[in-house]
């Protein structure tokens, strides 16, 4: 047999060996299980090793019979915030350390109806809240490119994980940049569909209006493949788009491509110039850069974080000690169990934003801070949908900085300030992909594109392009 | 109550719609399952799980608005009322604050004199309920079920128009009858189906609204007169003190009559009310209006002028038969296979209340089919039977049913009419009676009662009354 197990295949690479029957679904995921029992890093809060087995088993036995289905037997890791039906779904927190959920989320059950098979549930930060995967309750990750360094977050285990040669690919979920700056800063690529493109049941809430779930992968193909069996209608989700099987638009062969000036003040020196020869390569094989205006942009960050606290303080209501969840010891009243009990379960940075939305929600304050950011949020919007009448795409810094240390940002609003390119297309609902695109030193660095709504297929095509014209993806640590 | 004080009250009236399942999921809605058998994971809010409107509840708000000719709104939202209860899991309510589903309407309600009295409504909105604590069965815990939570509630809000205790109880009842007549709610109050909310206060005539008091969830049309009775007289008792009366939230005590401050539970200085991200707005097409439309059924102001009008019965009675739509609707059913809608109504809230009264039989289970009644009422009309032996036989139909004409066949209860018949027997009974003979003659007529007595009981009730009238005063003159 010519083909030898390599960490750092893509799907597929590995779906081919598989059908060709080079490799066996059981090896395959004995291999990545082997790889994620050593890891260093602390990628995994939770390692699926017997299930994995058993699905692989069975994937084999489909194969044998000339099984079709697409993931059929390909290994992938959840993010620990997506619920799986027995097996533990922490969201990095204390709070739900021991919960296990008695459903699959769509996403997860969307993907193993494709045959993928389940490793394991990745770090993140606590209930996906932070940019650096620093405030997950099961420790820090590593970034695989430089130990000292973070991975990004809130996506941090898993797009670390596939840098590392943990998990082929990964879901991952997107708030305010949860996937696109993690995969930049690991140098995989990652993709934030479109809001209510990817169902959101079974994903633990942290800002309804905002999350999305998406796949972080090798490569602009993988995320093609990831996002055909995670997206889909739900009913079980009043926001899930109803028609999003987008087929293949024909891409046009030119596409002009929007430079937001706003994006480039005050930019790494490293990252400028990678996004430079990014757009240089692109121009190259025919597009158009333009530069676009986004005026709203200063203000992404401050609607970003009054909306999405104010709908995490009451998403998180419900861990209350009283029915699931870490509930204290002798509660003294009931007072004293909710108090307790959530003091408890929760770590600094979740009570932070708790506590700020709790503030903007009161009366008094509603107007002065979530009704504007609101009005702000619009604006923000507008301003993309003015854009696209000119642009097909908008190209952008995925990060403002490469990787940073760990304990960098000890203060809240710097590390907030991490997540400058990706809100205001979360703020906006728009699909935004990252890719690497250079290295700043020893580390990688990302490019982000941003589409019209429901134009993933659009973002893909220039992104696989792109990849098939550079190598800045293959790059391993 | 005291000339110099006026009382001003609005009702709050939470009505339990008749869906087969919750607002927000698909768990049951049937009242008295085993505790929590009836919560699934969005009902005990499961980490992950998300809200999806029944369709029902919005057709059933529609044709609420339009029988009370209020204002539908063609868009509204959900909103999130933020506050810790362990029988409320998600830490919130969904309910509706800027944007209720019907503005305004009203409701014509009967007053002391006979008259109609125009009620004003506020607002109805959609909301869910919560769970109930279970502060009893066991010791030192508090037991939570959460078969109720998600149950739907359309909550009417009355402007505070009513002017006495009897006028609320009133106002409820009419309601009660509404929403029975729409189909909307099985108006078991017992079952909690329907639960008011009374906000009192008192005032000198022409000033303005004095502070106000809330007493919450009365179960009864009684225990809502009550509860406002002993409000008012505690409220003018505190003023004419020369106190003042506090802002607060009661609770009734039925046993003690008596309305007492509520502690803890729902209590809040501030809801941090939000539109709820996880739930669309509700859309209110021309269609749904159309539809509602054409379900309308004759409601009971209706109904009342089409019995005065075409079916010549007296206001009170007609006003009567309406109240309940069960009654009604046996009524009418009488009525037409009669035809004598008078006797029909006499006969409806004579023989059948009472006996209805005897045995607590509700008027959707009356054992007796209106056709028989019906035919028992041509019988008494066309003097087959007597009106006493109708009594026996509708008694007869009650317990054990059977067919009129049969059961008049087969017992031999028809009357009596034939002349020569019943002179022989007036003849036998004066023969027996000289005495009496003698008294009549001797100008003491009122003895004539005493003969057609002897009379009935010879023929076993079945002689024509009028008949032995006639032949006791044509054989005595």
């Amino acid at each position: 047999m010519s083909f030898e197990l390599a960490p750092f295949a893509t799907l597929t690479a590995l779906r081919e060996a598989l059908c060709a029957k080079h490799v066996s679904a059981a090896e395959l995921a004995r291999f990545y299980l082997r790889r994620i029992a050593a890891d260093e890093a602390n990628c995994f809060i939770t390692l699926c090793e017997e299930q994995a087995q058993a699905q692989a088993r069975q994937a084999d036995a489909e194969i044998a019979r000339n099984g079709q289905r697409d993931l059929l037997g390909l290994p992938i890791a959840h993010k620990d915030v997506f619920c799986t039906n027995g097996v533990r779904t922490t969201c990095a927190s204390k709070m739900l350390a021991n919960f296990v959920a008695p459903y699959d989320a769509a996403v997860v059950a969307n993907l193993k109806a494709a045959g993928a098979i389940t490793l394991g549930k990745t770090n993140m930060d606590e209930f996906a809240m932070g940019s650096s995967n620093e405030t997950s309750h099961f420790g820090a990750v590593a970034n695989p490119w430089d130990a000292k360094r973070v991975p990004g977050g809130s996506s941090g285990g898993a797009a670390a994980a596939v840098a590392a040669g943990l998990a082929p690919a990964a879901t991952g979920t997107d708030t305010g940049g949860s996937i696109r700056q993690p995969a930049a800063f690991c140098g995989v690529s990652g993709l934030k569909p479109t809001y209510g493109r990817v169902s959101r049941f079974g994903l633990v809430a942290f800002a309804s209006s905002l999350d999305q779930g998406g796949p972080i992968a090798r490569s602009a193909a993988d995320l093609r493949l990831m996002l055909r069996y995670m997206e889909g209608h739900d009913r079980r989700d009043s926001t899930s788009a109803c028609a999003v099987a987008t087929p293949a638009e024909g891409v046009p062969e030119a596409l002009t491509i929007g430079i937001p000036t706003q994006y480039w003040a005050n930019l790494n020196a490293d990252i400028a110039a990678a996004l430079e020869a990014a757009a240089t390569l692109l121009e190259r094989l025919g597009h158009r850069r333009q530069e676009i205006t986004l005026p709203h942009t200063e203000f992404a960050i401050p609607a970003y974080y009054v909306i999405s606290a104010a709908e995490a303080s009451t998403n998180l209501s419900r861990y209350d000690g009283v029915r699931y969840g870490h509930r204290a010891a002798e509660p003294a009243s009931l007072d004293d169990l909710y108090s307790r009990s959530r003091s408890e379960g929760f770590g600094a940075e979740v009570k932070r934003r708790i506590l700020t939305g709790t503030y903007t929600l009161s009366v008094g304050y509603y107007e002065a801070y979530y009704k504007k950011a609101q009005r702000l949020r619009r604006l923000i919007r507008q301003d993309f949908l003015d854009a696209f009448q000119n642009v097909d795409l908008i190209l952008t810094p995925a990060t403002p900085t490469p990787a940073f240390e760990r304990g960098q940002h000890r203060e809240p609003t710097t590390m907030y300030k991490q997540d400058v390119f990706t809100i205001p297309a979360s703020l906006a609902g728009l699909p935004a992909l990252a890719v690497p695109c250079g290295f700043a030193g020893h580390l990688p660095v990302g490019m982000q594109l941003i589409g019209p709504h429901f134009a993933e297929d659009r973002l893909l095509t220039l992104a696989e392009t792109f990849q098939r014209e550079t190598d800045w993806h293959l790059r391993t640590p | 109550m005291d000339q110099h004080w006026e009382s001003v009250i609005g009702l709050e009236v939470h009505v339990q719609l008749k869906t087969r399942s919750k607002i927000f999921s698909g768990a049951a809605t049937d009242f008295g399952a085993a505790p929590n058998a009836q919560a699934c994971g969005v009902d005990i809010a499961l980490p992950g799980v998300l809200p999806v409107l029944n369709a029902a509840v919005v057709r059933m708000a529609v044709l609420f608005g339009l029988a009370v000719q209020g204002r539908i709104a063609k868009r509204c939202r959900f909103d999130r009322k933020n506050y810790f209860y362990p029988d409320l899991p998600k830490g919130y309510q969904i309910s509706q604050l800027d944007e209720p589903i019907v503005s305004g309407g009203h409701l014509d309600i009967g007053t002391e004199d006979g008259a109609r009295r125009r009620i004003d409504l506020t607002r109805a909105h959609l909301e869910e309920d919560a769970g109930k604590s279970l502060h009893e069965a066991y010791e030192g815990y508090t037991g939570i079920d959460l078969n109720r939570a998600g149950t739907p509630l359309l909550e009417i809000v009355s402007e505070p128009q009513l002017r006495t205790p009897a006028e609320a109880a009133r106002y409820f009842r009419t309601l009660h009858a509404l929403v029975r007549y729409l189909d909307i709610c099985d108006g078991d109050l017992s079952q909690g189906s329907m639960r008011c909310d009374a906000n009192v206060s008192i005032r000198r005539p022409g000033d303005e609204f004095g502070e106000r008091t809330e007493i919450k969830n009365l179960n009864s049309f009684r225990f809502l007169e009550k509860a406002v009775r002993f409000e008012i007289a505690r409220q003018i008792d505190i003023l004419e003190a020369g106190a003042r009366v506090e802002r607060e939230t009661l609770l009734y005590d039925a046993e003690r009559d008596e309305t007492r401050p509520m502690r803890g539970k729902e209590l809040s200085d501030d809801y941090r009310y939000f539109p709820d991200p996880d739930l669309l707005p509700v859309e209110v097409t021309e269609a749904m209006l159309e539809e509602a439309r054409c379900a309308m059924p004759e409601l009971p102001a209706t109904k009342r002028r089409r019995y005065a009008d075409e079916l010549g019965l007296a206001d009170y009675d007609a006003g009567w038969l309406v109240a309940d739509p069960d009654v009604a609707a046996y009524f009418e059913d009488v009525a037409a296979a009669s035809g004598l809608p008078k006797a029909a109504a006499n006969w409806v809230m004579g023989e059948v209340a009472a006996a209805q009264r005897q045995d607590g039989t509700d008027a959707a289970h009356i054992p007796v089919p209106a056709a028989q009644l019906g035919r028992l009422l041509q019988r008494i009309a066309d003097q087959t039977i007597s009106g006493k032996i109708a009594k026996t036989l509708f008694e007869l139909l009650w317990k054990e049913g059977g067919d009129v004409d049969s059961l008049i066949e087969r017992r031999g209860l028809k009357q009596m009419s034939d002349a020569d018949e019943l002179a022989a027997v007036v003849a036998q009974v004066l023969a027996s009676h000289p005495a009496q003979v003698d008294q009549y003659r001797a100008g003491r007529t009122k003895v004539l009662g005493f003969f057609v007595g002897q009379v009935m009981k010879e023929t076993r009730g079945k002689a024509n009354p009028r008949q032995v009238n006639q032949l006791l005063r044509d054989a005595l003159a």
